[in-house]
């Protein structure tokens, strides 16, 4: 085993070596390193080429047409993009946008901005569970609304929304839907045949791609109208100006490829790990899953052991790569924002390790990392008060704690 | 984040882990945070009668620097009369564990247990 043991696939994967051997045939003199959009010599050609062939390895997971994916530096891009594209774009006819409490903050943010510019925003309130109902989508629509916007696979628990679902709703009310698919690409179907939905931002860091490069997904029947947010030469049909990063989109569309090809065999594979970590866990007191658990992706479990901080946890465990939705470093003290949202308590939200499996995982890695966490739990428990407190019979909601 | 090597030390071998009897009138309890912060101190002190500490425990459910911080305080205070203790700065503690600008609120919290801890005793015994 290599350590530490990266179980942080949410937050980014190696890309995968057969990924790295086609990027690197794009950069030196002898390879193809033109300008895609040159047109007067085979350079270019050459080079459109490549990125024609990605643009279709990407369409091709999303059962869409290529002529709609517009090439971004990433998802941030692409939820900028989509989200201040569509609602500058379509002004005239509302500003009212639907989005959730538990988005990313590129969504969120670019959101917020929209405010500070006189939209009005709906933030819905995810159930325990961490879904977003198409219920609580239909309530929140008024004659104002142009815009919902909510995450395929939220990023910190890993729960599915219901796309499908709420694009009929968002389709019959003729308002448009932005999906951020950063986290469901390739690890969960995406039928953009079957889903009503408009707009899709992608990446290809967390599906084994490099970072720096992502998509959006520009529906074109029914035509979707967005303003671009970078001008310049009108590269992407006017909607993304910037010369195309051939290596890094040649990267994205062969990690797509692969995705495509390898679904099913890394979903399985997954979700066997994971099975094994939770039921490697699960006997211990007081621990619980964040999220639903069976609507989840495969390689994600989000997770609290409570009476023990995450920092501190994740101190006893430097040699496991994972991450915690604590966020003592933070100056606002403040735990994660989407535990909070799906009604964790604060001790429980700071007690919190999101552990996200991926294709590189091993059996043996998932077992050391049992032993390390259960250990590491124990011992953090036998030095803390709360868990003193626990086991006296104390309830911790009737203390009056010293906030400071 | 890098911890320093005596924030690890007290992390990996905290020192005067434990509880003593709060009901006992020669023993002081700071308890301090709260869950919400991310960070909770318990630290007892026992006074010996010439108003010498001559033990100290603590608890602590917090991040790593919170945890030693408090050890490093137990460590500190045993055989400082509760006059002495109460000179103890934050700054002191800091400064001994390396603890950049975003823990320093570790340390506050652990002058804070150590205070209440103080005047928790002093109480008692006047009572």
């Amino acid at each position: 085993m290599q350590f530490p043991i990266y179980l942080d696939y949410s937050a980014t994967t190696p890309v995968d070596p057969r990924v790295a051997e086609k990027m690197s045939e794009c950069l030196t003199l002898e390879a193809n390193f033109g300008n895609p959009a040159s047109r007067s010599h085979m350079f270019g050609w050459k080079a459109e080429e490549a990125v024609e062939t990605a643009r279709r390895q990407v369409a091709d997971l999303l059962n869409c047409d290529p002529r709609e994916i517009v090439w971004t530096s990433g998802a941030t891009e692409a939820d900028n993009l989509a989200i201040k594209g569509a609602a500058h774009f379509h002004s005239k006819k509302g500003k009212h946008i639907i989005t959730s409490k538990i988005e990313h903050k590129a969504v969120l943010d670019s959101c917020r901005q929209l405010e500070r510019e006189g939209f009005e925003v709906t933030y819905l309130d995810p159930g325990a569970d961490g879904i977003i109902t198409p219920e609580s989508v239909a309530e929140a629509i008024t004659s104002e609304t142009i815009l919902v916007s909510l995450m395929h696979v939220n990023n910190e628990i890993g729960v599915i929304n219901d796309i499908e679902a709420i694009g009929k709703i968002t389709r019959e009310n003729k308002i448009l839907f932005h999906v951020d698919a950063a986290q469901s690409a390739g690890k969960v179907d995406i039928d953009l045949e079957k889903m009503q939905v408009d707009l899709v931002s992608l990446t290809a860091h967390k599906v084994y791609g490099p970072k720096g490069i992502g998509a959006l997904y520009v529906r074109r029947k029914p035509r979707v109208r967005i303003e671009p947010q970078i001008h310049g030469g009108g590269h992407e049909r006017g909607m993304r100006s910037g010369t195309l990063a051939t290596h890094q989109i040649v990267g994205m569309g062969e990690a797509y490829r692969l995705a495509l090809e390898e679904k099913e065999s890394d979903h399985e594979r997954m979700l066997e790990l994971r099975t094994r970590l939770l039921d490697g866990l699960k006997d211990m007191e007081e621990v619980y899953v964040n999220g639903d658990l069976d609507r989840r992706v495969a390689g994600n479990l989000n997770i609290s052991f409570n009476f023990v901080e995450g920092e501190s946890l994740m101190m006893a465990l430097r040699d496991l790569a994972v991450s915690s939705g604590s966020a003592c470093t933070s100056a606002s003290l403040e735990p994660s924002y989407v535990l909070r949202a799906i009604g964790l308590n604060d001790e429980l939200a700071h007690s919190s390790l999101r552990i996200s499996i991926g294709r590189f995982t091993t059996e043996e890695e998932i077992d050391y990392a049992i032993d390390k966490i259960r250990e590491a739990v124990g011992k953090l428990r036998e030095l803390s008060p709360l868990w003193d407190m626990y086991k006296d019979g104390v309830d911790l909601n009737q203390v009056k704690w010293a906030a400071h | 984040m890098a911890y320093s090597d005596k924030v690890l030390d007290h992390y990996e071998n905290p020192r005067n882990v434990g509880k003593m009897d709060d009901k006992d009138v020669n023993v002081g309890t700071g308890m301090v945070g709260a869950p919400a912060c991310g960070d909770v101190m318990r630290l007892q002190i026992k006074v010996d009668d010439n108003g010498v500490i001559e033990d100290a425990k603590f608890k602590t459910y917090g991040c790593g620097s919170a945890i030693a911080s408090s050890s490093l305080l137990t460590e500190w205070v045993k055989g400082r009369s509760l006059e002495e203790a109460t000179q103890i700065k934050n700054q002191d503690i800091a400064d001994e564990l390396g603890l950049p600008p975003v823990k320093i609120h570790c340390s506050v919290l652990a002058e804070d247990a150590i205070k209440a801890a103080i005047e928790d005793v002093k109480q008692k015994r006047e009572s």
